[in-house]
């Protein structure tokens, strides 16, 4: 997914026209149209409130233990009960915060860091930019995830935010290797040499000439990261590194496994946990592919045909209609300005205008 | 050596972007006739729907092209005419490159990198002349690179180690692998400099004597245009405006938008003219005025052009061209006569 | 081979920096868990023992930081990670070489087939839009999203514990003595099969998505529509041209996202209790075995470089741009 990209990028980077003037404000905002996006932001706009209100919707104390031990969802424990009689539901509804706040913690330090050094290299070149080209690519293969198991079991008291911290040093890299190559391409505008030129500073060049263009780019980074941060800290609180006196849903997954929830056919420990990180990582790939196909419009899956009608890349299709066309449209005729500009002109009329 | 024998006709053709209510309309009510043996020129500013006819008719358009109405027939030398329009995928490959080749604008994409010259001029050979064996094939590339003056040793090179003009030779040479009737030149020589540019054009003068085939040349560049072709189509907003010999076109524009366009480019031969440009910017396919396209940018509009599409037909006196505008046709009464 | 070297010199270097961070690590975290470690095992350790700690975990503060980092790479280049503790008193680089060949196995052979089987598919739905196959996207963004490891819990859930038809964990039948026969094979396997499963559904995901996104790139490349102008055979532009493209950048996808399938396997292998390194990971973790996750994560990183190197070649071989003239 960051992968397309850094090519989508290559062939028109950041949302910039085709005539490299700098993207309204108005375009930029156009993915937000998108259904995948709607949907995307709408799954994770619940979590967020969960995240918010769940210690207070919980209706147990995640740690209180009760008599009904180990039992299947019922009406007074909607998600069933652990083998010590805590509620599940009431844990993941706690957890839920921990998970965002980590999860996004990490994705905006780790955002920082990838525009600071990304940036950077991009934009100042030479030397500077093979130092740290050459550190993102080094942070870029080592594995990140028995990194983070190391340096989190090195440290005794392991709270979120410095779990957030430790996910965000090794998730920087592919950030800054994608906006490196955006901004040396973004250099070679002609609007950015213009600014060269009339010798502004470098620093007001990134700011209110580079970094407005790369808001797509950052904004998938950030996302992706986001998704990276969640499922490390989920594992990490599965394995028992993180602090497990903190309710995440890593920790409902632990106790469940420490607990043989599998072998005793407990499903319900651990199936609600597992689900809601798939439905959160699902609702922020989906905000990416929002992003992606709006970077992209290659990608789109719907191609501005209606059902009937088979695009083929290779075989136009032919397609009479029924009834038989009037040989000249006239003024009375409706016009079709408001439809939505086609992908295809330009595709094909390449050439320079006159 | 131009015949009045069609090889290509198109006829009423239109083409869509998308379909329902989001379509817009590139292509409207196209008629053009390619003659056996001659170099008919396209011309047009970007975005006039020249390549779109260029890929419509041999149904390459890239979705969301879609083909709404009209014929298009390619004419056998025995006589027996064949409907491109309704050809299955499998007949459309036999047909394809066997009787009309493309050389594609952008020589530098056309080329796929990952294959070499050998492998990309082969390939063609394979699939529509199965006969021949492996060695046939390579004597075949070797004799069409020597055809286009590239050294058979590029046989073994790699796309990114030829130069641009290399390059654009290769396709050339692929175009005419088969020995096409038709070859359709769409921009062949833009990304060039002038000098190869020229060197290239000549060169395919003389295989086109040489091979006989017809010749479909597209550019913005009209003088190119007038060196090069026999007859040349104009187009503007979608439709063809103005048809006629180069000679003609060049003399005597009827239609103000080729004399416009004439007086864009500087003239290679002859007196110079002046440079006016047309004043304005071509109209964009999802807003196109009504009437004829061409009238906000035009000087010498009448009421009628503002609401009538003017049609394309021989002005008064001269069967040898056609042009669709109102100063050479009657105009019609006020009120509309149909919807 | 211009390329190559520049490839090779960049591993090097990153495999220099991995252990560097190897080394910093211990000695950068408040507290010294290595040290309360040496204690609780005083008695049973040798003087050699003790001495190749506290070179590993930079325990001797009288020796500058110069003078540790030399003693430490003296101790990994004779092949000396330490003792771990968790097996004690088995040398930590024996552990590694007993587990090392089980996740090579499990992670070598799931890996190629969730990339070759992801890239096929990904290639036809991104060749044929709007088939039925547009309808697997939504499916595969869904299970891309889910964590490996859960994923293994619902394996476990299903097809050990309420349909018993493949083993909970292990590696093997535990009666059986690991040799090269067909009875240790066929067990071998027959245990791999749940988490390797785990693996390829999980994996699979990322690699359609990626190919089907490259190939949709590609199609509207000119070099395709020529193809397509000649008249070729759909499975020539298919394959010859668009997917033969399309498939370089997901080279390079599958050398980097690699650390992180890996990441995900060794988790796999926790839940599966597989006798490969992450479940040795898993086990040093839970006992504070610091010798022991030193060397996983080292010998995990050298892994993956060496999975990269492979990669580039394969890369060098498909891209002819990457060949300099000679």
């Amino acid at each position: 997914m960051a992968a397309t990209i850094a090519e989508a990028a290559v062939a028109d980077p950041a949302g910039t026209g085709p005539d490299g003037t700098p993207a309204s404000g108005r375009r930029r905002l156009r993915f937000l149209r998108g259904r995948k996006t709607v949907v995307g932001l709408g799954i994770l706009a619940f979590f967020v409130v969960i995240a918010v209100v769940g210690p207070w919707i919980a209706p147990y104390d995640p740690d209180t233990m009760g008599d009904q031990l180990l039992q299947p969802p019922s009406g007074a424990h909607w998600f069933g009960t652990t083998q010590t009689g805590q509620d599940v539901l009431s844990q993941i509804l706690v957890g839920t915060r921990g998970v965002l706040v980590v999860g996004f913690v990490a994705g905006i330090l780790a955002t920082l860091l990838s525009v600071l050094i990304g940036v950077s290299a991009g934009f100042l070149g030479g030397t500077a930019d093979e130092l740290l080209s050459l550190l993102s690519n080094v942070f870029l293969v080592i594995p990140g995830l028995p990194l983070i198991i190391i340096i989190a079991s090195f440290v005794s008291d392991t709270g979120d935010l410095l779990i957030a911290a430790v996910i965000a040093l090794t998730s920087w890299a592919w950030g800054a290797r994608v906006l490196r190559a955006q901004t040396l391409s973004l250099r070679r505008r002609d609007y950015v040499e213009a600014a060269r030129a009339t010798g502004e500073s470098t620093w007001r060049i990134i700011f209110f000439e580079v970094l407005p263009n790369l808001t797509a780019v950052i904004a998938s980074g950030f996302v992706s990261t986001v998704i990276f941060a969640i499922l490390s800290e989920i594992t990490l609180a599965f394995i028992g590194v993180a602090d497990i006196s903190d309710w995440n849903w890593g920790t409902v997954l632990f106790w469940a496994q420490s607990n043989q929830a599998l072998a005793q056919g407990a499903w319900w420990w651990f199936v609600p946990a597992g689900l809601c990180i798939a439905l959160l990582g699902m609702s922020l790939a989906l905000i990416n592919f929002g992003i992606d196909e709006f970077v992209n419009p290659r990608l789109r899956t719907e191609t501005g045909a209606s059902g009937k009608v088979r695009m083929r890349v290779g075989f136009t299709p032919v397609v009479h209609a029924s009834e038989p066309r009037a040989s000249g449209p006239t003024a009375s005729e409706p016009r079709a300005s408001l439809a939505r500009p086609p992908l295809a002109p330009g595709t094909h009329d390449k050439e320079p205008r006159p | 050596m131009s015949s009045s024998e069609p090889v290509l006709t198109v006829r009423g053709l239109n083409v869509d972007y998308g379909t329902g209510d989001g379509a817009v309309h590139a292509l409207r009510d196209i008629d053009l006739t390619l003659h056996r043996g001659e170099v008919l020129g396209l011309a047009g500013e970007s975005g006039s729907g020249k390549s779109t006819l260029a890929y419509a008719v041999t149904r390459l358009l890239s979705p969301p092209g879609v083909i709404t109405g009209g014929g298009v027939h390619y004419h056998r030398r025995d006589g027996g005419a064949l409907d491109l329009l309704a050809l299955s995928a499998t007949e459309l490959r036999a047909f394809r490159w066997q009787e009309l080749s493309i050389v594609f604008q952008g020589a530098m994409n056309s080329l796929n990198p990952v294959h070499t010259v050998h492998s990309q001029l082969t390939d063609v050979l394979q699939a529509h002349r199965p006969e021949l064996g492996r060695p046939e094939r390579t004597a075949r590339a070797r004799e069409l690179l020597a055809l286009v003056g590239i050294s058979a040793d590029r046989l073994a090179a790699y796309p990114h180690q030829l130069s641009g003009g290399m390059r654009q030779r290769v396709m050339i040479a692929m175009a005419l692998a088969l020995e096409p009737e038709i070859v359709i030149m769409d921009e062949p020589t833009t990304a060039l400099d002038v000098v190869m540019q020229r060197q290239i054009l000549r060169q395919l003068v003389r295989l086109r004597e040489e091979l006989g085939f017809s010749v479909v040349f597209i550019t913005h560049d009209i003088s190119l245009l007038i060196e090069f072709s026999d007859r040349i189509a104009i187009m503007y907003g979608g439709r063809i405006v103005e048809e006629a010999a180069a000679s003609a076109i060049y003399r005597d524009p009827r239609h103000p938008y080729s004399d416009g366009l004439l007086h864009s480019f500087p003239a290679l031969h002859g007196p110079r003219r002046e440079l006016t440009g047309i004043p304005g910017s071509p109209p964009h396919l999802s807003a196109m005025p009504a009437g004829c396209a061409f009238h906000p940018r035009c000087g010498k509009a009448v009421d009628a052009c503002a609401t009538h599409v003017p049609a394309l037909a021989a002005p008064d006196g001269d069967a040898t061209r056609t042009v669709a505008c109102w100063l050479h046709h009657p105009a019609p009464a006020t009120t509309p006569p149909r919807p | 081979m211009k390329y190559l070297l520049q490839r090779l010199a960049f591993y090097l270097v990153t495999a220099w920096a991995a252990i560097t961070i190897n080394f910093l690590i211990p000695r950068m975290m408040p507290g010294d868990p290595v040290q309360a470690l040496l204690s609780r095992f005083q008695g049973q350790l040798d003087t050699g023992a003790i001495d190749s700690l506290k070179a590993l975990f930079g325990l001797d503060q009288h020796r500058s930081l110069w003078q540790q980092y030399t003693d430490y790479w003296a101790h990994l280049l004779d092949g000396d990670l330490g003792l771990s503790f968790t097996f004690f008193p088995t040398p930590v680089g024996e552990v590694i070489a007993q587990s090392l060949p089980w996740t090579l196995a499990l992670v070598g052979i799931t890996t190629l087939i969730s990339f070759l089987l992801g890239t096929g598919i990904g290639v036809l739905t991104g060749w044929r839009r709007g088939s039925w196959m547009d309808g697997l996207l939504p499916v595969t963004t869904f299970i891309s999203a889910i964590p490996y490891f859960w994923l293994g819990l619902i394996a476990i859930a299903l097809f050990a514990v309420k349909w018993p038809v493949f083993p909970a964990a292990g590696g093997y039948d535990g009666s059986l003595v690991p040799a090269f026969d067909w009875p240790f094979i066929s067990s071998a396997l027959y245990h791999g099969a749940l988490p390797g499963l785990t693996i390829v559904l999980s994996a699979v995901a990322g690699w359609i998505l990626g190919m089907r996104n490259m190939m949709v790139t590609v199609s509207s490349e000119d070099y395709v529509m020529v193809a397509q102008a000649k008249g070729l055979s759909e499975r020539r532009v298919m394959f010859g041209y668009a997917a033969r493209n399309a498939i370089l950048p997901n080279i390079s996808g599958f050398a980097l996202s690699l650390g992180f399938i890996v990441g995900g396997t060794l988790l796999v292998e926790m839940v599966f209790s597989y006798p490969g390194i992450g479940y040795q990971l898993f086990q040093a973790v839970g006992a504070k075995d610091y010798p022991l996750m030193q060397g996983v994560f080292l010998i995990i990183t050298l892994s993956v470089l060496a999975a990269n190197l492979l990669a580039d070649i394969l890369y060098m071989a498909l891209d002819p741009r990457t060949r300099r003239e000679a």
